[in-house]
Order: structure tokens, then C-alpha cells, then sequence
């Protein structure tokens, strides 16, 4: 990507901060009567729709879809090799399409992984990283951006404009389906919270986030549009496996282990109720 | 501050929930197996948190619709663990209310103990001049005014928020003063904020 590109897109992620609190500032006072009914166009929600309009044009997270193409084919790790034997269902080396059929069974390991999962196993069965290492600050920050997370950017991106096809044909995929949807509705904690308390109806929003029903196919896909995905807020590329670690802080739990068999069930159960829908590629989130 | 245990649900309420309990090989069972080995203890965020209460194992067994007589028996026995102020005095300070209800500190793994607020805004319409609101529980808005001044009203207010499930066992809202997430007083300004004539709430 040239530096003007990057330019650009600087300047239309401090345009989108810069405009943001204008917008809450114009959102019209309440009425004096109950909230608008669920099923009304929420105006703020259609604000911030606008605004990611725009901003795909310009979209930071080709930045790290581009870093991850090149981390793909670079020989790395103690092994020096490449990740193009890498398996990520469809054959070894074959990287497009494969997002939008993940979460899958493998029978290498003989389990149902995600993709940051399978990329993580690549990168340790091909270039002999060690998983601890990989584990040890898996999520992005300001001033650092994991590999696995422009790697899987760059999976992600070979899969836009698809269909989303999760696999459900294996008895072990079926299972990590239902888990994952006992778990999305598993209250416990100081607050009673489960992913569904706040993700299982139409049209709600906490504070001005609207928040996407993901027990159904048409909102499912929210939670993959726009994952792996450029968050404006801090400036950072993240991938699902943060989006569920840090939704799990927000439950009041405890912390979920990093590419734990808990995330994959959940992104399974969000997978297959997204099926059908079209992959748009990586995003930009608020 | 740890949660409390559900000490005050009795043993025969415990025993109607056990009998709503997962058998073994079940999706239920694995995904419970599944966090317990998934989860780590972070900052206030203890394991623990990841084990149900009677309340929460019904709700979650039911899907949030619990048999009605069985509903009833756990939200009298969550109504019997409130602890009402001993001066009867129901009504804070509105201004202070408004406070606790704009926080939505408390209790994640990123917190820090001992500072919590109310989360109100996070899903309910309150006060006229926060257009930040959620819209997962019901505008408040004007709610004193609708509904009423009283004594009764005031009542009602109060154990709803120290613990929600004493009124609806699987209400989505979390039980403030049972888990020891509000104190007395802060429950008390939010009384106010939805009841007291002179907050914006009720102009």
C-alpha cells in the first residue's frame, strides 16, 4: 500500500472521530413518552452505518491484510519455513474461500478449530513457533499488531464477496455448534449476564452500540461483517477471538483462555447462523 | 467484593433447580465442562463467577421461562434476602442518583474493586438530557410521574434494583444490592432519580 493510501486513511479515521460526537450531539432529544418501539430504524444506528460506508472505501485493515500476505508466504520461525503447505480445510495452500468455511472439523488433530486456531496450529506444526509464545500477548495494541492477527486479516480478505458456507456435515461439527449455543445462552456471574442477555433480541442497543440478534441468520452476520476489523476506538485491528474475549469482560467473567475450545464453539454457533449470508471481507468498527 | 452466595435460597428451592440440571453427555454438560476448563481467574474476576446460582441454573435450564409456580417459590425467596434501610427511608438525593446511574464501572476483570455504578444508562432511557441510552430495558423516563409518587411505588423501586429477580425470576437485569454491586445509599438516589417530583426525570 502506497504512503498515500495510508494517508488517506488516517485522515478519514480522525474524520470519523472528529465527527462522532457531533452526531450524538445532534441525535433529537427524547420525547416525553417510552423509547421508540424495537422494530423502528434506530437514527443514531443508521449514523454510524453511514460512516462505515465511507470508511470501507478507505479501510486501515487492508494495511494488515497486505502484512499478512506477505507474513504467509515469508520462510519464519525456528523452521524457516512458509505457511503455503498450511491446511485451512480446503487442501494445503489453499487460502481462498477457506474463511467463509471455518469453523471445521479437522482430523489432523482430530477437532473442530476457527481460523486464527488453524492458523496458530500451522504456525507451529510448519514453522515450529511455540504455542505459548503465541499465546503470550495475543491481542493488538496501539504499537503492536500479533502476527496470527494480520495473518488472519489476510485469510479473511481471500474469502470476500463469498458466501458463508460453515460445514455442519460432521457429528463432531454439529456438537460444537449446540455447545457453542448453550454456552451463547449460559447466565452466570455478579450480573447474570450471557451473550444472549444482550444478543438475543431485535433492534437493541447499550448506550448508542447497537447490538446485533445473533441467534438470527440476518443480524448473525453482523458479528462477521466486519471482522477481523480496524476498530477506531484505540486505532487497532482485531479479530474475533478478542471481540469474544472482551464481550466475556464486559459478562463479568472470568477471562476465556486464547483459542480455547469455548471460543471456537461460540464462533461455530455465530458462523452457522450467519450460512448464506455474503462475506464482505474485513471491516472497520466504531 | 465477591458475590454472594445464594445462601438465602432455601434447600428446597436448590433441590427444584438440581431437578432441572443437566444429565451427562448433553450439550449443556459439555459447554458447562468446556468454560470450566476455559476460564482463568483476572483481577477481581474470580472462577467462581463462571459457577451458577439456583436462580441462574433455572433460568438457564428453562431458557428464561421457568414453570411458573417453581418461578414463584425462587422470587419469594429472593424478595425474603432483601435488605430494606432500617430508618424505612427510601428516597436519596437525585443528583447523586444520576451519578451512579451514568457509571458503568464494576465488576469486570479491568475494574477495580469496590468501584461500581449503576450501568442504567447502559440500557434503559432515564433522565431528558442523556441521549446515550440503551434501549435493552424500558424507557424510565417520566417514571414517577406515570406511575406514581407513593409509598408503595417508592417500595417497589428499590427492591427492584437491589434484586430485580425477586419481581421476575429471569429478568435480563442484574441484582445490584444482592451481589453487593450498589450500596444502601446509592439505591436510595436512584429511588430518587425515578421518584423524586423535583428530578428531571419527572419534569
Amino acid at each position: 500500500m502506497t504512503r498515500y493510501a495510508l494517508t488517506r486513511c488516517a485522515v478519514a479515521a480522525f474524520a470519523t472521530l472528529a465527527f462522532v460526537p457531533l452526531t450524538l450531539a445532534q441525535t433529537k432529544p427524547p420525547a416525553a413518552k417510552p423509547a421508540a418501539p424495537a422494530t423502528a430504524p434506530d437514527p443514531t444506528a443508521a449514523e454510524f452505518d453511514k460512516f462505515r460506508e465511507v470508511l470501507e472505501e478507505d479501510n486501515p485493515a487492508e494495511l494488515f491484510e497486505a502484512k499478512g500476505k506477505e507474513l504467509w508466504f515469508a520462510k519464519r520461525g525456528p523452521n524457516s519455513a512458509s505457511l503455503e503447505k498450511c491446511d485451512l480445510g480446503l487442501g494445503p495452500g489453499v487460502v481462498k474461500g477457506a474463511y467463509v468455511r471455518l469453523p471445521r472439523y479437522f482430523a489432523d488433530v482430530g477437532k473442530v478449530m476457527d481460523v486464527e486456531r488453524r492458523i496458530l496450529h500451522c504456525m507451529v506444526t510448519l514453522q515450529g513457533f511455540k504455542m505459548e509464545d503465541l499465546a503470550k500477548q495475543p491481542f493488538s495494541n496501539p504499537n503492536r499488531t500479533p502476527d496470527p492477527v494480520s495473518l488472519v486479516t489476510y485469510v479473511a480478505g481471500q474469502s470476500r464477496g463469498m458466501k458463508i458456507a460453515t460445514p455442519m456435515s460432521r457429528p463432531e461439527e454439529r456438537e460444537t455448534f449446540e455447545i457453542g449455543r448453550e454456552i451463547f445462552n449460559y447466565r452466570a456471574g455478579p450480573y447474570d449476564f450471557s451473550c444472549a442477555t444482550c444478543h438475543g433480541e431485535d433492534g437493541k442497543r447499550i448506550r448508542t452500540q447497537p447490538l446485533p440478534n445473533l441467534t438470527k441468520p440476518a443480524e448473525a452476520i453482523r458479528a462477521y461483517q466486519g471482522w477481523p476489523g480496524y476498530r477506531m476506538t484505540g486505532g487497532v485491528m482485531h479479530t474475533l477471538q478478542w471481540r469474544m474475549n472482551d464481550c466475556f469482560r464486559q459478562q463479568r467473567f472470568p477471562a476465556p483462555d486464547y483459542a480455547s475450545d469455548t471460543i471456537t464453539a461460540l464462533l461455530a454457533y455465530l458462523a452457522v447462523n450467519a450460512n448464506g449470508q455474503v462475506y464482505k471481507g474485513p471491516g472497520i468498527k466504531r | 467484593m465477591g458475590i454472594r452466595t445464594a445462601s438465602i435460597l432455601g434447600a428446597a428451592a436448590a433441590a427444584l433447580a438440581a431437578a432441572f440440571s443437566a444429565t451427562a453427555g448433553d450439550p449443556s454438560t459439555a459447554a458447562q465442562e468446556m468454560i470450566k476448563r476455559d476460564f482463568k481467574p483476572r483481577g477481581i474476576a474470580t472462577i467462581d463467577r463462571v459457577n451458577q446460582d439456583g436462580v441462574q441454573t433455572l433460568c438457564n435450564r428453562t431458557h428464561d421461562k421457568p414453570p411458573k409456580d417453581i418461578a414463584e417459590r425462587l422470587e419469594k425467596d429472593q424478595l425474603a434476602g432483601i435488605q430494606w434501610p432500617a430508618d424505612g427511608k427510601l428516597l436519596g438525593d437525585w443528583k447523586a442518583g444520576e451519578r451512579v446511574a451514568q457509571s458503568g464501572r464494576g465488576f469486570t476483570w479491568s475494574d477495580k474493586p469496590g468501584v461500581t455504578g449503576g450501568s442504567c444508562y447502559n440500557c434503559h432511557q432515564i433522565g431528558p438530557n442523556e441521549n446515550s441510552f440503551g434501549t435493552v430495558g424500558p424507557s424510565l423516563y417520566q417514571f414517577g410521574k406515570t406511575r406514581g409518587f407513593g409509598a408503595d411505588m417508592q417500595k417497589y423501586v428499590y427492591g427492584k434494583i437491589y434484586n430485580a429477580k425477586a419481581y421476575n425470576l429471569c429478568s435480563l437485569m442484574p441484582r445490584f444490592g444482592h451481589v453487593g454491586a450498589l450500596t444502601e445509599k446509592e439505591i436510595r438516589d436512584l429511588v430518587a432519580l425515578l421518584m423524586d417530583p423535583g428530578s428531571p426525570v419527572n419534569k
